[in-house]
């Protein structure tokens, strides 16, 4: 019941990561703990996506470990793999929503999967997921008749159906303007109060990340690893190095030239 | 994920009609439905006058087991039973709170696409009609891009033309082959069963000679070359629609047809005539393998024979009805992937229908050759 425990619930160790030739990440080395809200943030190409999908299996290692729950999934067999991909949820950039089908079928695609529940009752968890994410009497409506940030929304509901432990969302407010974005994020913030879900978040976005982290690490594409990791407030008043400084301060003057 | 039973409801004690309920364990997604049907049970057996329910010994509550809770308050509400949770913790509080309840009972904006047989009929009618309407509005925009390319040569991208020549072209060159040489090879077995019965082994090398060039040479060319291409052309552009970079094109200022199209059409009128006269020659192989092998002609005699049926005229009309044919298949598979709305599924079927039509208009063309040639 414990909110923001020390318990690590992620591991990464000497994660290497390579795309033929290209190496993309070295040596990569982080914890994510139980309960927090854990932004994996850089610049474009510096492989936040790339450590992501690493994170949850979809891509093979070079070398190193990624751990969840005490299960190395990079060594992981496929019964194992199902175990874990039970309790992670991962929500896509684009929503990742199947084009075919209703939302509250995309919804309801794990509930039928994985439980025994009556249709019934996936029906009326479906519509609670839906409500949870604003999504409420949307049910009938297919992806492509959604907007960029509902679309994100269900696949937020889809990926929480349920109730994983770990739930990674790779750039929730790409494409969105401020004010679906700020919403986005206290949903975010809602469902870890809530359910205490522990969040791992790629983005890029300076606003989101004071918003919602509560620690992240900042890759950069030249040191193919991490330059920083802590709490962002911290590291932007604090942080000596020049490239942490550089992406913060810049970020900031285009914010206020934003907002002016 | 487990499906059983990890909560325990111990009824505490009844008094003056209030019923105390003690929940204890882990209420989840995967027991919703027990602890529905248990509560559900309970609440009709006992009919209390009061409902308390105690949550002090909940191990673990998600969004689902929340859910489980505010319908059981829900259920005994609606049956006028007064109700109440007791000992509530802080986490099982706000996992109750993510619980939107008016979402609940909403209706869908959208109702469930239903249609009776009359609006399925209705609506097939009007698909084909729009369909129609839609390919010979693209014939015309193909037209008249062909027609502006012929006059602005320099405004095709030929570079695309190779490419697409390539893989029209060349790399249906072992496909078209293989298929021909069994075609003339099946032929030619088939025929001689019944023409060595009375003699006439040689005119098995006529058969084939005229069946491939006439008709089968451009007909088996033309369905493969749909198979491949038409099929190819149709996915590549439906998803270039889903990637928005059809609309990019039109943004931009350019014609999507002599941009996208054009390229494809010219490249199948160039390859799809030289892939026949492939799958003649070919067919032709496969018909002189029997023939030699099993009619004890000589490779000359059956070249001869079959030289003396084959006209010039004849193989220029196979040209013809491949050039059409070419016309027909690519420019089916660009206007199929210009229609897709949508995501995969979409491209899917317009990869689907662009073969099929394809197909279909192969058959109907030919048949239209057919009496014009007779009668030409």
């Amino acid at each position: 019941m414990e909110r923001l425990g020390r318990k690590p619930i992620i591991v990464v160790e000497n994660l290497t990561a390579r795309f033929g030739s290209d190496t993309i990440l070295q040596n990569v080395n982080f914890e994510v703990y139980e309960g927090e809200i854990f932004v994996i943030l850089g610049g474009s190409g510096c492989g936040k996506s790339t450590l992501m999908k690493h994170m949850i299996g979809l891509y093979e290692t070079e070398s190193g470990k990624v751990v969840i729950q005490g299960i190395d999934m990079t060594k992981a067999d496929e019964r194992q793999l199902k175990q874990i991909r039970l309790d992670i949820g991962v929500a896509f950039q684009s929503g990742g929503l199947f084009g075919s089908m209703t939302l509250a079928e995309n919804v309801a695609l794990p509930l039928q999967e994985y439980t025994d529940l009556s249709p019934e009752t996936i029906n009326l968890v479906v519509k609670m997921k839906l409500g949870m994410v604003n999504l409420a009497g949307y049910e009938n409506h297919l992806p492509e008749e959604l907007s960029g940030g509902m679309k994100k929304r269900a696949g937020l509901a889809r990926a929480m159906a349920l109730d994983p432990t770990v739930l990674f969302f790779d750039e929730p407010s790409a494409g969105l303007d401020p004010i679906t974005s700020a919403e986005l994020d206290s949903l975010i913030k809602s469902i870890r109060a809530g359910i205490g879900t522990t969040m791992v978040i790629v983005t890029h976005e300076l606003q989101s990340i004071f918003n919602i982290a509560d620690r992240i690490i900042m890759l950069d594409k030249e040191a193919k690893g991490i330059i920083a990791e802590g709490d962002p407030r911290w590291l932007k008043d604090n942080s000596t190095d020049p490239r942490v400084k550089a992406f913060f301060n810049r970020k900031v003057l285009e914010q206020e030239r934003q907002e002016t | 994920m487990d499906t059983e039973k990890t909560y325990t409801i111990h009824v505490q004690g009844q008094r003056a009609g209030e019923v105390f309920l003690s929940l204890s364990g882990r209420i989840e997604v995967g027991n919703l439905h027990l602890f529905v049907s248990e509560t559900d049970a309970l609440i009709d057996q006992m009919a209390p006058g009061k409902l308390l329910v105690n949550l002090s010994n909940l191990e673990y509550l998600d969004s689902a087991g929340a859910l489980g809770l505010l319908q059981l308050e829900d259920r005994a509400r609606a049956k006028s039973i007064p109700f109440q949770f007791n000992n509530v913790s802080e986490r099982a509080t706000r996992i109750m709170s993510l619980v939107n309840r008016k979402a609940l009972a909403m209706k869908p904006l959208a109702g469930e696409k239903k249609s009776n047989i009359i609006e399925q009929i209705g609506n097939g009618s009007l698909k084909i009609f729009n369909d129609f309407v839609s390919v010979i509005t693209f014939l015309g925009d193909l037209l008249t891009a062909l027609l502006y390319s012929f006059m602005h040569p320099r405004s095709v991208r030929w570079e695309d033309l190779l490419f697409y020549l390539k893989r029209a072209g060349v790399e249906g060159l072992p496909i078209v082959g293989l298929i021909s040489f069994l075609l003339g090879l099946i032929i030619a077995f088939m025929s001689s069963l019944q023409l060595r019965q009375f003699g006439a082994n040689i005119y098995v090398a006529s058969l084939v000679g005229v069946a491939m060039v006439s008709e089968l040479g451009p007909i088996m060319t033309a369905i493969i070359v749909a198979g491949r291409t038409g099929s190819a052309f149709a996915a590549e552009i439906g998803t270039m629609k889903v990637n928005e970079e059809v609309d990019a094109l039109v943004a931009m200022g350019f014609d999507p047809t002599h941009f996208l199209a054009v390229p494809k059409v010219l490249a199948a009128m160039v390859a799809v005539p030289i892939l026949t006269l492939y799958s003649d020659f070919f067919g032709i192989g496969g018909g002189l393998v029997v023939g030699v092998l099993g009619l004890d002609l000589t490779v000359y005699t059956y070249i001869q024979e079959t030289m003396s049926v084959i006209s010039v005229t004849s193989i220029c009309k196979g040209l013809l009805k491949s050039a059409v044919f070419a016309v027909l298949i690519s420019g089916i598979g660009c206007q199929r992937g210009f229609q897709v709305r949508g995501g995969a599924e979409a491209v899917g079927s317009a990869t689907t229908s662009a073969v099929v039509a394809a197909i279909f208009l192969i058959i109907v063309t030919d048949s239209a050759f057919a009496i014009l040639f007779t009668y030409i």
